[in-house]
């Protein structure tokens, strides 16, 4: 076994999962030079288009036409950005019931994301799935669900298939630090390890199962430290900055081609609204809203502005952003002009 | 009042269930509650609340998301003298106990000299809000089918109340689910306690024309449906079947001996579920007084559908019952215009 319990931390070393989560020092991860500003962009560009979608259904949502549970994105976009965007295009995914950020991050399309959160004929499963289970197979996002963790074994089975055809695609499966206090996630890992199973496993910790915080779910203290005895290569983040973790990805990428093992990545941010709706929850009395005012200054696309603004013309940034706004505006349009599923749809595809 | 004493009180399902577990937890040092996110602020839709800060955290307390282990875990403490109560925010989540539930607690007394497992297992059911599939079953069936678990649902304040206390004090597993509909359907409560709440079901109004065995929400239903034909000159008799294991056959038997029309609106699928019980008894017991074959109504043979259109399809509610009863005594259907009836924004109020 190599290397099994080294964890690679792309940030401050030692942080436990001990709530309140600590705000990362900002340091942007230094670009290559000019070439590129195009790939800035594109990360920019994908963040902006889930923060866009999300700020759209928060404006929505209380109208109350999207009978559908949201749990949000907000604050995690670097993550699923970095990640799905060091995939390749036919790599797959898997996520949880909070999977907008992925899903958006991996087909780029609102269409068929509007229409379902309106419950339309034309959302991306006709309207019955729903926000919590998003499926877009010819975008590689394969499987969404929303009973914790058990989308895990179904990423390592996917592996599995795509190891025994040598198709060199890599399952990258998203899940909360709730999941890991699942079995089914040790389980899942325990297999993919020993089986050498081309899976990333992405832990996104943002310290909170619902309102429980880790620290009266989990007897232990470092994640991956502990995933680090396992036959796998694992990284350890805190950081928001989109770059960093989209360099992070490709590294863990390359360590997985490389040993040919599964790797886990333990990644933190911080949740910006309630875990299910559209508002923020600090009056609640389970976290402060300082906490989420800290975090703020570290937000992802704040940042990644940042950033672009000394690559490129801030015109050019503003146009990228009404680009995607017009785009999400006529998405929701559409979604509300469109018909919903005929009742007799209502039993159909229950069998294949 | 009856010479200064109070007879009865007024309460919500909520409020009823909250209440009985505070009375036994005080009357008893044994009992205990806890299960996922049990303890937050939410407190299980307000159905745990006071409990932490009256009993403190040993008492009370949110878990891991290791609902099968956790199952275990209440066996154990129950072997060594504890009276646990787990609680599942949903029942979809408590299939992951299925395991201990049915190989550990149902056979535990049968096999094991002697030991007694005194342990309730609360499981909320929904409905409406574009839960879909993961959050919306009820699966009575599963758990009644096996010997050794009493499964319970109570719909009225009343029996809420009974039947939690009868649920702790009983040395055996009871399972009982819960409609979050009915949490806020306040109800009259007699101050005397139902030693024997756990079994036999109870005739929530009387009818003569025919008879609807109703499960939890349906009895709202029901008594909807029984509310409208009485304007068109139908009596209709609605039995709240309350216990599913251990089943009272002879209540719902007596009832269709005098109506002669029986309907089972169920809240769950109808292939191989409880209606198919309810219904064999029928027969065996009422063969000559029947005038028309059992009918039987329940989900359609489909998943939950997120949107709106379908999942109003999937459910049965009064107007089917309504529609059932015209059929079976051969009468024109009743314009339902101006009737209002139930869905997720409009729910019933009460009181029973
Ligand atoms: C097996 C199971 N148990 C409980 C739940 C209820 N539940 C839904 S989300 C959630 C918390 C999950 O937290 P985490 O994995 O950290 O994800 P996050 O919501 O923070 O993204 C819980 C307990 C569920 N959906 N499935
Ligand atoms: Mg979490």
């Amino acid at each position: 076994m190599k290397d099994a319990t080294i964890v690679n931390r792309h940030s401050r070393p030692g942080l436990s999962s001990v709530r309140p989560h600590a705000v990362p020092a900002v340091q942007l991860h230094e670009c290559g030079p000019d070439g590129d500003a195009a790939l800035q962009l594109d990360l920019y560009r994908k963040m902006y288009l889930i923060r866009a979608a999300e700020l759209l259904i928060q404006k929505h949502y209380p109208e109350d036409e999207m009978k559908t549970p949201m749990h949000m994105s907000m604050g995690e976009e670097a993550i699923v950005v970095g990640i799905c965007h060091a995939l390749k295009p036919d790599d797959q995914v898997l996520g949880t019931y909070r999977s907008h950020g992925v899903y958006l991050a991996k087909t780029g399309e609102t269409d068929r994301f509007f229409a379902e959160m309106y419950g339309r004929a034309s959302g991306c499963s006709g309207g019955k799935a729903g926000s919590m289970h998003l499926f877009a197979p010819q975008a590689g996002l394969i499987c969404t669900s929303a009973i914790v963790a058990s989308h895990i074994p179904v990423a390592v089975g996917a592996a599995f298939a795509n190891k025994v055809a040598g198709n060199g695609r890599v399952v990258a499966a998203f899940f909360g630090d709730g999941a890991i206090d699942e079995g089914a996630f040790w389980e899942s890992l325990n297999m993919a390890c020993l089986r050498k199973l081309p899976v990333l496993f992405v832990c996104q910790d943002n310290g909170f199962a619902v309102h429980t915080p880790a620290a009266e779910r989990h007897g232990y203290r470092d994640i991956a430290a502990i995933v680090g005895q396992y036959d796998c290569t694992v990284f350890a983040s805190d950081s928001t900055d989109v770059h960093a973790l989209h360099g992070l990805a490709q590294d863990a990428l390359r360590a997985m081609r490389k040993d040919e093992r599964p790797c886990f990545l333990h990644l933190k941010y911080y949740r910006y609204l309630e875990h299910v709706g559209v508002f923020e929850d600090f009056n609640a009395g389970y976290r402060p809203r300082g906490e989420f005012e800290a975090w703020q200054s570290v937000d992802p696309l704040r940042l990644q502005r940042t950033r672009l603004a000394s690559m490129i013309l801030e015109e050019q940034i503003r146009d990228a952003e009404a680009r995607i706004e017009r785009q999400v505006q006529r998405s929701l349009e559409k979604a509300r002009e469109a018909p919903f599923p005929e009742v007799s749809a209502l039993c159909g595809g229950v069998f294949a | 009042m009856r010479g200064g004493v109070r007879m009865s009180t007024v309460m919500t399902v909520r409020d009823a269930l909250n209440r009985a577990i505070a009375a036994e937890m005080r009357r008893d040092p044994r009992v205990f509650i806890y299960g996922i996110d049990v303890a937050d602020h939410k407190r299980i839709f307000g159905s745990s609340r006071g409990l932490v800060e009256e009993f403190g955290p040993d008492r009370c307390f949110s878990t891991p998301l290791s609902e099968d282990a956790m199952t275990g875990f209440g066996l154990g403490a129950a072997l060594n003298g504890l009276r646990p109560i787990h609680v599942h925010m949903r029942v979809d989540f408590m299939i992951l106990a299925m395991n201990q539930i049915t190989n550990m607690l149902a056979s535990f007394s049968y096999g094991a000299g002697g030991f007694k497992v005194p342990i309730v297992i609360r499981a909320v059911v929904g409905r409406g809000w574009g839960q879909s599939w993961q959050h919306s079953k009820t699966l009575h069936s599963w758990f009644a089918h096996v010997p050794g678990l009493k499964v319970v649902m109570p719909a009225r304040a009343r029996d809420a109340r009974d039947m939690m206390i009868a649920a702790i004090r009983d040395d055996n597993p009871v399972v009982c689910i819960e409609h979050r509909w009915l949490y806020d359907v306040p109800g009259e409560v007699p101050d005397e306690i139902d030693p024997n709440a756990l079994s036999g079901c109870r005739v929530v109004r009387e009818g003569t024309d025919a008879t609807v065995v109703a499960v939890s929400w349906m009895v709202v239903e029901a008594l909807k449906a029984a509310e409208v034909l009485e304007k068109h000159g139908v009596s209709l008799e609605v039995v709240d079947i309350r216990s599913i294991a251990p089943y009272d056959g002879d209540t719902v038997a007596a009832s269709v001996r005098k109506t002669g029309h029986a309907i089972v609106a169920d809240y769950d699928w109808v292939h191989c579920g409880f209606g198919a019980e309810v219904a064999t008894g029928i027969y065996e017991q009422c063969m000559g007084a029947l005038r028309s074959p059992v009918t039987r109504l329940g989900f359609a043979e489909a998943h939950c559908p997120c949107t709106r259109p379908l999942e109003n399809a999937y459910y049965a509610n009064a107007i089917d019952i309504i529609r059932a009863v015209e059929k079976k005594l051969d009468r024109a259907e009743i314009d339902l215009t101006g009737e209002e009836f139930y869905s997720y924004e409009k729910k019933f109020k009460g009181p029973f």
